[in-house]
């Protein structure tokens, strides 16, 4: 390669500039801009939002399978008895850890299946202003929806998750809305923690 | 910190999906564009050097460019500074990162080093992307001879 072993460069490294101020931008702004660019590759790659969104999709299932694990050994959870607690637990914990924001969480049916996290933000959308000129039905956030689900199917619990507000879109929130496909009583002895 | 662990998902995934060998090289071997992921890193890069504080845009040297690479970038980004850098004095600089954080969740040791360069790519693009930002052209290509080490050559293009 050419390059010399010059360890005096080692020493300039080592040596602290301790007026020097603390940097840059935090973590959290490394995965918005990671995430931005890759919106703005899948949107070059397709030409029709569901197409990119079905693809953001996709890939929040990969991201959810695994995440999970991650989940469930940095939070000692006991056992859930109800699918308002998953959401709840969704809401005020995962959300929490992994994005800092916790969304509120209604239940929309006397059936208790159906639920929706309310932000007054759209997560991962700090620096975008608006979405793309003709790019009015891309849903920035699918990959959200996409980890929600692959997670809970993890956990052997099978759920529809969909944008159903998007402040991105001129909604006053963010609604995401999830659906438990199966009742209560079928799942009790499937719980695997 | 578990947003951290939410990139490093997110990278993993976008390897999976995006990664793509590098596009037939132009006359005498040289790289002639990005690859996806490379791209990617590079409009990262880019902005993340556009929201660094005013005085460091000031830098007049090029290893001082490079030093603030190592220390304050990948603390920001990655947790930890470079562990060395060297240089030839000729534009040609060897960072070394002895366990990148990327690298960490795959292997350990000989296993899996030809699958790593794709999970270097992003990087790569980042290192570019921010140089870029702050007044400089630069080739920047990884080399990993054992996990979770991992070396970047930054070699600054003369204008």
């Amino acid at each position: 390669m050419g390059v010399s072993d010059t360890p005096t460069l080692d020493k300039h490294l080592s040596r602290q500039q301790e007026t020097r101020t603390p940097v840059v931008a935090k973590n959290k702004d490394l995965l918005i801009l990671t995430y931005g660019a890759l919106v703005a590759q899948l949107c070059k790659d397709y030409e029709k939002e569901e197409d990119v969104n079905k693809y953001l999709d996709k890939m929040g299932y990969g991201i959810g399978t695994r995440l999970v694990e991650d989940f469930l050994a940095r939070s000692s959870l006991r056992r859930c008895h109800s699918y308002s607690e998953v959401t709840h637990i969704i809401a005020e914990v995962a959300f929490k850890m992994y994005l800092g924001v916790t969304p509120s969480v209604t239940c929309k049916n006397s059936s208790r299946n159906e639920f929706s996290l309310i932000l007054d933000k759209t997560p991962l959308s700090e620096f975008v202003e608006m979405l793309p000129a003709g790019r009015s039905s891309l849903c920035y956030c699918s990959l959200l929806c996409g980890i929600i689900r692959g997670a809970l199917e993890m956990v052997h619990l099978a759920a529809d998750v969909t944008f159903l507000q998007d402040k991105l879109k001129g909604d006053s929130v963010t609604e995401i809305g999830i659906t438990f496909l199966k009742q209560p009583e079928e799942k009790k002895y499937r719980w695997k923690q | 910190m578990a947003d951290t662990v939410l990139f490093e998902f997110l990278h993993t995934e976008m390897v999976a999906e995006l990664w793509a060998p590098d596009p037939d090289p132009g006359p005498g071997g040289q790289k002639t564009s990005l690859t996806v992921l490379e791209s990617m890193g590079f409009r990262v890069g880019q902005t993340l050097g556009e929201r660094l504080p005013q005085e460091t845009l000031g830098f007049r040297e090029e290893l001082d460019v490079l030093r603030f690479l190592c220390k304050d970038l990948w603390v920001a980004v990655f947790h930890k500074q470079m562990d060395s850098l060297r240089t030839n004095h000729q534009g040609t600089y060897v960072l070394q990162d002895n366990s990148f954080r990327l690298l960490i969740p795959m292997a350990s040791g000989l296993q899996y080093v030809e699958e790593a360069p794709k999970f270097l790519a992003f990087t790569c693009g980042l290192l570019c992307g921010t140089l870029h930002t702050l007044g400089f052209q630069s080739l920047v290509t990884a080399f990993v001879t054992a996990l979770p080490a991992c070396k970047f050559q930054v070699v600054i293009q003369k204008p």
